[in-house]
């Protein structure tokens, strides 16, 4: 048999399994540099959300924010963040803006992955909070930071809108998944 | 919005000897991210974990960044010319590998890596492949020793909408 996936040493079980519980609900894709990517009209059919993505800002500049359903209060806002630089661990704290929360770094430099679970999206019981896992490395500098945000609503999550002040570049991109 | 199931088991394999080197070929272009799943323990020897894409082997196309807890201190460091992007104890351990944005063909490419081994130490890192192409394989490879039997490899594809 010839398996369209080549796998090779040791033995193979390749399969295809039949995926239910994790769907893509959208994706920006930057054509040309922007200030903000927001999904908009988030259906609440899922338990969590995952934002993952790729990019890079047009100009330097340091964080990218993370507002829910357009809510500029900023002492509704928090963060936390674990850093690695390269050369040493750090930790620290922020309060929020009217953009929202300190979501993650970008940089011209280098682009920076990530990947943020926000948990309990839909529930009304709850004020809301997101983890990200990001990182960028350009060579011989870059970071790795473990990033938590804090939303103090407890409506259901319809938007999120990510700000860059020194905007996104082409070719940065962000895609939305629903997870059952 | 449109909406569409995904994240799909493309391959898997289980050692059923031990090996220094495994490798997911022909990786198909219709996915966004990869993700792979590393469970298992080193035969008998500690070492790093090593990836290469599409068979490139030019170390200085490869550097990274990374943060480590060990559980008394925390560190990090940072490699250029270096693939290191994870660990291989003797203990029971996992690797997961996240291949950001793999199938385009504008950017280089970032992995997203976490190692978990309780008795060790628990590490994040961030590496780059200073290449444009998608990527079609990758080989996950130890410094030394082996991954022993037993061990498994997961390979997922997470497309986007």
């Amino acid at each position: 048999m010839t398996p369209i996936l080549g796998i090779m040493a040791s033995q193979i079980s390749g399969h295809l399994a039949t995926p239910n519980n994790y769907e893509s609900i959208a994706t920006v894709t930057v054509s040309t540099a922007v200030s903000s990517i927001t999904f908009s009209s988030i259906p609440g059919t899922y338990k969590h959300l995952q934002v993952r993505g790729v990019g890079k800002s047009v100009a330097s500049g340091i964080w990218v924010t993370l507002k829910m359903n357009s809510d500029a209060t900023a002492a509704n806002y928090y963060s936390h963040r674990l850093l690695g630089n390269g050369s040493a661990a750090s930790a620290s704290s922020a309060a929020g803006s009217t953009a929202g929360a300190d979501f993650t770094t970008f940089y011209p430099t280098g682009s920076t992955a990530f990947v943020t679970d926000i948990l309990d999206y839909t529930d009304t019981n709850k004020k809301k909070t997101v983890r990200t896992l990001s990182g960028y490395d350009a060579n011989g500098s870059g970071e790795f930071n473990y990033m938590s945000n804090l939303w103090q609503g407890t409506a259901a999550i319809t938007t999120l809108t990510f700000g860059n002040t020194a905007n996104f570049e082409q070719y940065t991109h962000f895609a939305l998944y629903g997870v059952k | 919005m449109a909406a569409g199931a995904t994240y799909v088991s493309i391959a898997s394999q289980t050692l059923t000897s031990a090996a220094s080197t495994i490798t997911f070929s022909s990786i198909p272009a219709i996915y966004t991210d990869l993700i792979i799943v590393h469970q298992g323990a080193a035969l008998t020897t500690t070492a790093l974990i090593n990836m290469e894409l599409n068979g490139d082997t030019t170390g200085s196309n490869y550097s990274l960044t990374f943060i480590i807890g060990d559980g008394s201190s925390a560190a990090s460091g940072q490699y250029t010319s270096d693939k290191f992007v994870g660990r291989n104890y003797t203990a029971q351990q996992n690797n997961i590998f996240q291949i950001m944005n793999y199938s385009n063909s504008t950017t280089y490419k970032t992995t997203l890596s976490r190692s978990n081994s309780a008795g060790n130490l628990v590490q994040a890192l961030v590496s780059l492949w200073r290449n444009t192409a998608a990527v079609t394989s990758v080989r996950l490879f130890v410094g030394a020793g082996n991954f022993d039997t037993g061990t498994t490899f997961s390979l997922y594809g997470i497309a986007a909408a």
